[in-house]
């Protein structure tokens, strides 16, 4: 048998030799760093100061589409995620639940990007745990992420922090994710040449962040899209948001995609966008620099914090026609529609 | 190309254009009621803040425009019953999955043991009963005249596959014979109808001609665009100002004169006109579509004669009378309260292009 066809057993998670060689062979080898390569049994840390922690399950399918696969993506939810909290991303332990028979080969792919997104990402994957589940109990790969970074500083962000006043500003254009992962799902006749924006944004935050203390919030519109993530940042901060609408940047083929689909990008997942509420007075010198990155080229201000004065925290959109509407919080999954 | 064309119809200066001409129209002593009879109007309406942008003289309210929201409970309940039966794969569209039959829905009879499988379209569902050869695939058949041809041309590809385990459940429904009962009831007084593009693009324009002739009510087939909203409200307006009830076409892009006769022809292949039960309007004669008797063998209907029990309406649930436009989602007790889209009540706050689903995600 040659490689590419060697598939992943049961006995590859039972501990013994097997899985001594799936560690040496695929994440040793394609993971390596002087803190992993100890296998001891926990990751040992020299870290001082005040740490952000966290953890992210990864279970996209399909696990391979257009722009990045299940490797690359669960390395940069977990770092975006510590970014998202101003931290510098350090640290992450991962954890695979592999599904018997999956191709060794894919699993090294995987691994590779895995290794590309770190570096990337500037962190190093120092902890790891393999587990092997008969055939039908997992969808090829499911995978976990940890990460810990060191929060610099003076540095406080939080969903509760936005005021009124205070500017909204995307990093690039929305939905790209979620369109083409949905163009790439079985039964979803349709292709567009469109690419998942999946990348770490810790080196964007990192230079917003010595271009202002004054920002506010951070998010990425991950699962439920910028629609969730301006709801979650008003009603955690006890505001309301107004959007305006011709100005969130998209891409043509995601908007078109939508069209078609008869679904809303505001509610489509994005993998290398941030959200950030910024002093309004900092607003312009955070854009210009975030316009300097590669990841936050196209980084618009999309609108601004209002008081919930007398109602509860709203999230409303300006429409073309100039009247205000709700951009309500997602619910349920989004299907297209049937007429 | 097409991309380009839709900027155009969305673009802002444009849409802003026709605003201020429907502004600067002399407003008619009584109010003028328009309604629009197609889910992807009223979602557009909500979305883009249509209401609140036009005259204050232009109502615009909903009719039965939401395939999911018009079916009957009696009709889901009988699916439901089906997908319950031992052997069965149901296959649905997903917007279908949340509405709550008499007893439960199909996500609960799935989360109790039902095989419910949601479908992006018909083929899939085709595709589901070639993969499960043991097993019995029945499609629940919602829609109107735009997803019926798509049906058909399942049926016709499984009779040349000599597919023995796909069956349709068809509760399909045409728009015309519901829009010359809305005009025929004395309830209901609608000056216009804002007519659905995608399903005339498959019946053309002339299908609405004994509405526009008979009832006396002025139809503009819309495209679905700010901007085609906005103008064909212009257009209605006019006529109803000159006294005339016409059809009109302002989605020259989308529509024909002469429709689509091939779809037609498909949907005439498989199915004849039945009499339907609608949610809200009770029953149309000739309003629906049944399998004729050379598909009998794929009519579910006929090959899995299941007793539902008795159907009836959710306790509060005002979803008929905003079917019909006599009600609109604020004047339902309901609404925003114990129904919303995470726990609905009725099918309305579910589907994708219900009305109260389309106030309560948009409208202030």
């Amino acid at each position: 048998m040659n490689d590419e066809e060697k598939k992943v057993m049961l006995a590859h998670g039972s501990g013994g030799r097997l899985t001594q060689e799936l560690v040496q062979s695929v994440f040793a080898a394609g993971l390596g760093n002087p803190i992993l390569d100890r296998m001891e049994d926990a990751a040992t840390l020299e870290l001082q100061g005040r740490l952000a922690f966290t953890t992210d399950s990864h279970v996209v399918s399909p696990l391979f589409f257009p722009g990045g696969d299940i490797g690359r993506l669960s390395l940069t939810g977990t770092v975006n995620d510590l970014a998202m909290m101003g931290a510098v991303p350090l640290y992450v332990a991962a954890g695979f639940i592999i599904e018997e028979g999956f191709p060794l080969a894919e699993l090294g792919r995987i691994v590779t990007s895995m290794r590309e997104a770190s570096r990337e990402a500037g962190v190093q994957v120092v902890a790891g745990d393999t587990k092997v589940v008969e055939r039908g109990a997992a969808d090829g790969v499911f995978i976990t992420t940890s990460g810990i970074g060191l929060i610099p500083d003076g540095v406080r962000i939080s969903a509760a922090a936005a005021s009124p006043g205070d500017a909204v500003i995307v990093s690039g254009t929305i939905g790209d994710h979620g369109v083409a992962i949905l163009s790439q799902r079985q039964g979803m006749d349709f292709e567009v040449e469109l690419r998942s924006d999946c990348a770490p944004l810790g080196g964007l935050v990192r230079g917003m962040l010595e271009a202002s203390r004054r920002i506010r919030v951070l998010r990425d519109p991950t699962r439920g899209g910028l629609a969730a993530v301006l709801n979650e940042i008003a009603i955690a901060s006890g505001v309301s948001v107004e959007i305006d609408e011709e100005r969130i940047p998209f891409r043509p083929e995601v908007r078109a995609a939508s069209e078609l689909l008869g679904l809303d990008p505001l509610v489509m997942a994005n993998e290398g966008k941030l959200v950030a509420v910024v002093a309004a007075q900092d607003a312009g010198r955070v854009l210009e620099v975030m316009r300097s990155h590669s990841l936050g080229s196209e980084a618009t201000v999309i609108g601004r914090v209002e008081t919930a004065a007398g109602e509860r925290p709203r999230v409303f959109a300006r429409t073309i026609l100039g009247s205000r509407r709700i951009l309500s919080m997602p619910s349920g999954e989004q299907l297209p529609r049937i007429c | 190309m097409r991309l380009a064309f839709l900027d155009d119809f969305r673009n802002q200066e444009h849409a802003a254009r026709l605003l201020a001409q429907l502004h600067e129209e002399r407003p008619p002593a009584v109010p003028l009621k328009i309604m629009e009879v197609c889910g992807t109007h009223t979602m557009a309406i909500s979305r883009h803040g249509i209401r609140q942008a036009i005259p204050a003289w232009v109502r615009l309210i909903s009719g039965p425009g939401c395939p999911v929201c018009v079916t009957a409970n009696s009709d889901i309940d009988t699916f439901i019953e089906m997908a319950r039966q031992p052997g069965v794969i149901a296959a649905t569209f997903g917007d279908m999955l949340k509405v709550p039959g008499t007893r439960m829905g199909l996500a609960e009879a799935r989360s109790r043991g039902a095989r419910v499988h949601v479908v992006y379209s018909t083929l899939d569902a085709l595709r589901l009963a070639r993969e499960n050869q043991g097993k019995q695939v029945i499609f629940f058949g919602v829609g109107f005249e735009t997803t019926a041809p798509t049906v058909a041309a399942a049926l016709l590809q499984a009779r040349e596959e000599n597919l023995t385990n796909f069956f349709v459940l068809s509760v399909h429904k045409l728009v015309p014979p519901a829009l010359e009962a809305l005009c025929a009831s004395p309830e209901l007084a609608v000056d216009a109808f804002l007519c659905p593009g995608h399903v005339s693009a498959i019946i053309g324009p002339a299908a609405y001609e004994p509405v526009a002739r008979d009832h006396k009510v002025p139809c503009v087939i819309s495209g679905f665009e700010p901007a085609d909203i906005l103008q064909s409200l212009a257009m209605l307006a006019q006529q109803v100002a000159e006294g005339r009830s016409e059809v009109e076409l302002q989605y020259t892009r989308g529509v024909r004169a002469g429709g689509n006769p091939a779809a037609r022809e498909l949907m005439a292949t498989v199915f004849e006109p039945a009499d339907a039960r609608w949610r809200g309007l009770g029953t149309i004669p000739g309003s629906g579509l049944r399998l004729r008797q050379e598909f009998s063998a794929f009519d579910a209907a006929a090959r899995f004669p299941v007793d539902a029990g008795y159907s009836r309406e959710p306790k509060g649930c005002i979803c008929g009378s905003i079917l019909t436009g006599k009600k609109t989602p604020p004047d339902c007790a309901l609404f925003g309260r114990g129904c919303t889209p995470d726990h609905p009540v009725g099918p309305c706050m579910v589907s994708s292009e219900g009305t109260c689903a389309a106030y309560f995600h948009y409208e202030v």
